[in-house]
């Protein structure tokens, strides 16, 4: 424990966990690069894509955005899409909300900055304090670096191609050295067991997004009580 | 790509992103529904590894990014640090990319 002098952010087991999180939030903004000239080369202006990084703030529906547009989709297909991918952060508010209690505005901002990001690397946190800290400076953080990330990305506007450094790949190895403490517990392994193979099993045969929130359905081996099967009928 | 376009898409994913917090807020919730809550980033980040690893679109794919993930998960178990983790699965990935 630290005493009252020490401010948080020196607390010898807080500082690993700043560390990964603007760790994370550095490898998101080289993403963002690629966002910025992806919408550049789609027809954005830079200011348009600024703008979005700044208000849509969530990767996957951006770039699905762009990339229907630039094909010359429709853009009420491109609309469609990407609010299917932005759907799943509603999904993350409900996990987040016990977390970020507090005033109504906190929780306001909280809400901009709940992605994939920070809520994965809260809940790899084991306590509430620390979740709150990678919560708040995961979700800051990639804040920063995205929008920092799709200005550079704007401006240069010419085509370097992500796959061409693996970035493509970065993604899920990042949320791969996220998740793997949770995996360590049972009922957290079970869940993404079963997220991952209803994710795998609908990829082919619904719209981009939509296998990632039935994913959810993972969250039912919660149900059963944690420890005896007959505690619940003497409670 | 209009502005009407950028505004309307911002204030959807807002709302969305709105909805969970306000939607639990500050109530407390029965025990059944905190564990499977809980549960949620577990569920859906394993959820996007599988999308981001096998998928292309609405197909599936197998391609050089499984091998780096592979790496990836192997550089987790041994604990290395998260930037490791991910310069390793992406150096692999595009090695793999760069030599087939």
């Amino acid at each position: 424990m630290s005493d009252v002098s020490t401010p948080w952010w020196r607390d010898p087991r807080v500082r690993p966990v700043i560390g990964a999180c603007v760790t994370l939030g550095f490898a998101v903004g080289v993403f963002a690069v690629s966002f910025g000239v992806s919408a550049v080369s789609a027809g954005a202006s830079v200011l348009q894509a600024c703008t979005m990084s700044l208000l849509v703030f969530t990767g996957a529906s951006q770039f699905s955005a762009v990339s229907v547009i630039g094909s010359g989709g429709s853009a009420s297909a491109a609309f469609g899409g990407a609010a299917v991918l932005a759907a799943r952060n509603g999904v993350y508010g409900l996990a987040m909300a016990p977390h970020l209690t507090g005033r109504l505005g906190t929780r306001l901002i909280a809400a901009q900055l709940t992605i994939d990001e920070s809520t994965a690397m809260s809940a790899a946190q084991d306590d509430e304090h620390h979740r709150r800290i990678a919560f708040w400076i995961t979700g800051l953080s990639v804040y920063v670096f995205w929008n920092v990330g799709t200005l550079i990305g704007a401006l240069l506007g010419t085509a370097i191609d992500p796959e061409t450094f693996g970035l493509d790949a970065a993604f899920p190895c990042g949320f791969v050295a996220i998740l793997w403490p949770l995996l360590r517990q049972r009922r957290p392994a079970m869940a993404a067991a079963v997220g991952a193979v209803v994710c795998l099993a609908l990829i082919p045969f619904v719209p981009v997004g939509v296998p990632i929130l039935c994913a959810t359905v993972g969250i039912l081996v919660g149900v059963p009580a944690e420890t005896a099967p007959n505690e619940a009928v003497v409670a | 790509m209009s502005w009407t376009f950028v505004l309307v898409l911002s204030a959807t994913a807002y709302a969305f992103k709105v909805l969970g917090l306000v939607v639990v807020g500050d109530r407390t919730l029965p025990p059944v529904l905190d564990r499977c809550l809980a549960l949620i980033p577990a569920a859906l980040v394993a959820a996007i590894v599988v999308k981001d690893t096998f998928s292309a679109g609405q197909h599936l794919h197998l391609d050089e990014r499984a091998l780096g993930v592979g790496v990836a998960m192997v550089a987790a178990w041994r604990k290395l640090p998260l930037i490791v983790v991910i310069v390793l699965g992406a150096a692999t990935t595009a090695l793999v990319r760069a030599l087939t």
